[in-house]
């Protein structure tokens, strides 16, 4: 059963997994990082009160994250034809994961930032900071450590909906335990994927928790 | 540097009301104030009475709803945005949680103003590193905040306020969180930074041995408006306002039992102190008098005393000892429960 073409398999489809995250977890950054400093900069108590904009915002960030990802693949179905062609492969299931994950990546980003010291805040514009140098010179270097532990909760939730993706001719690990595991009944294959995904988990966890820990210069 | 007549900073009928979910919260109401340069001006009252808002209408941190803030002869409450925070740089301000950058270094928190005004890295490490040397922390120049202690850590903060060689110092609650040495410390600091580097300090505090430590000046805030403004000594020796013989006398008059007969209030300056003024008072009406509450404050060098006295319940006897203070120019009043 470990045989050669066992191997090869694997290997594509863990790397067929690890592009979806990693290319998902990129874009969904460069899109939630800034909405969440948006959500945090206008609340009616951040730098920037905008109050209505604010509501606004926060309810398209919670209309998104309460779409389930097995339906936003099918919604999205038109946005993943425009943008990347094709509405099968792994290269495929980015708009939809994509579309998820940075409502979730903003909530996440927000929260980190929530937890800066207000004080600090008031500091800095003591000094006379502008609102862009109160976002990039505290918001963000004060809640690093925060911010990576939201990044390995974040990367692993990606994860999990690129095995859902699977399901929908995705491809990746989650593609194998459906299709072994669910079409052919090869439970081995199956929980082989299932253990690779666990492993893929603990490995960002961990990874998340030791960067946030070594950046942390709090109490030490 | 000498306190000259020159106001750096005039508050002009500042008002500034909160909404809350309540209604509408007056922190401050009609407050007028003139800060002379190169002085050390207190601003004390109980919690709650707006000296945190007042402060902070000072830096513009908190828009006021209504008056001006005049700085250097300019409105800065109708100034434009960028304008206003530029003019927030010619101000430092400590804070009671020290309030620095918990993720950067000492001596990077530092060079953090000096970052926000652009000044090349190099120059602002060279700057941050004098500062350094100035508040005695050289040593700890790679330490992280975690890693010092209260009074350090206002020390790093005093640095940082005044790395862009601010005009004002704005110290709010600076001390509350340190213990009574560490208070001291921080105290002579500040006032030899007001010394050597001119600048001029504006403290706020509950407390009123910050005050008789280093303040020029004082004013008394109470519900949101000024009690009493004037020299410290003066207001030390005779406070007029029923808050300012609060502060200054403590809350042990309030212990004071007030029965029938009356009581007086006597104020001595340096000069009477050193003289036996009850002992000689008692011996020349023979009538004992009892003691209610008695303080002895320096400030500035010179002894001033408060002491509460209840006169004998005659009485021509109570008329006598009276005459007699009268006779040798000590000052006194009289005071009913109602005034303390």
């Amino acid at each position: 059963m470990f045989n050669a073409e066992f191997i090869e398999l694997f290997s594509n489809e863990i790397g067929a997994t690890l592009y979806m995250v990693l290319i998902s977890s990129l874009v969904s950054y460069m899109i939630g990082l800034p909405l969440g400093v948006l959500l945090v900069v206008t609340d009616p108590e951040g730098i920037r009160p905008m109050p209505l904009f604010n509501k606004i915002l926060g309810l398209i960030v919670n209309l998104l994250r309460s779409v389930p990802f097995l339906i936003m693949i099918v919604i999205a179905l038109p946005l993943t034809r425009a943008v990347v062609g094709t509405t099968l492969g792994a290269t495929a299931v980015i708009p939809p994961l994509v579309v998820s994950a940075a409502p979730y990546v903003a909530r996440m980003v927000e929260s980190s930032f929530k937890e800066v010291d207000r004080g600090v805040i008031e500091a800095a514009k003591s000094m006379g900071a502008s609102t862009m140098q109160i976002i990039l010179k505290v918001l963000i270097p004060e809640s690093k450590p925060s911010l990576l532990l939201g990044a390995a909760i974040s990367v692993t939730t990606i994860l999990g909906y690129s095995a859902m993706a699977g399901n929908l001719g995705g491809g990746g690990l989650g593609a194998i335990a459906i299709n072994y595991g669910y079409y052919r009944r090869e439970p081995v294959t199956m929980w082989a994927a299932v253990i690779l995904l666990m492993l893929l988990v603990q490995i960002i966890q961990e990874l998340g928790l030791k960067l946030a820990k070594h950046s942390d210069k709090r109490a030490r | 540097m000498s306190v000259n007549e020159e106001n750096i900073i005039e508050l002009r009928h500042i008002s500034k009301e909160f909404k809350t979910s309540g209604g509408p919260v007056t922190a401050l109401s009609n407050i007028d104030l003139n800060i002379k340069k190169g002085e050390i001006f207190g601003i004390i009252g109980l919690s709650g009475a707006g000296k945190s808002t007042l402060v902070r209408c000072i830096n513009l941190l908190e828009v006021p709803t209504s008056g001006e803030v005049i700085f250097e002869g300019r409105n800065l409450a109708a100034l434009p945005d960028r304008e206003q925070r530029s003019a927030r740089k010619s101000m430092g301000m400590i804070f009671q949680q020290f309030n620095l950058l918990a993720q950067r270094n000492v001596i990077k928190n530092i060079c953090f103003p000096l970052e926000l005004s652009g000044v090349p890295k190099k120059e602002a490490e060279a700057r941050a590193k004098k500062l350094l040397e100035l508040v005695g922390l050289s040593d700890r120049a790679n330490s992280y905040p975690s890693q010092l202690s209260g009074g350090q850590k206002q020390r790093v903060a005093i640095a940082r306020a005044i790395a862009t060689d601010p005009k004002v110092l704005l110290c709010d609650e600076a001390t509350s969180a340190l213990d009574p040495d560490t208070t001291k410390s921080i105290l002579e600091l500040l006032k030899r930074i007001n010394r050597e580097l001119g600048i001029t300090v504006i403290i706020i505090t509950h407390e009123m041995k910050v005050i008789e430590a280093i303040c020029d000046r004082v004013a008394i805030i109470d519900q949101s408006r000024i009690a009493e403004v004037g020299r410290v000594s003066d207001i030390f020796s005779n406070p007029r306002s029923k808050i300012g013989r609060r502060l200054i006398l403590g809350d042990a008059v309030n212990n004071v039992s007030f029965d029938q007969s009356r009581k007086i209030r006597i104020s001595f300056d340096g000069r009477s102190s050193m003289e036996p003024v009850i002992a000689n008072m008692i011996l020349s009406i023979k009538v004992p008098v009892n003691f209610l509450y008695a303080t002895l404050k320096d400030i500035g060098g010179t002894a001033y005393g408060q002491m509460i006295v209840q006169l004998p319940e005659d009485e021509t006897d109570a008329q006598r000892a009276l005459t007699y203070l009268k006779s040798i120019g000590i000052k006194y009043e009289e005071v009913t429960e109602a005034d303390v």
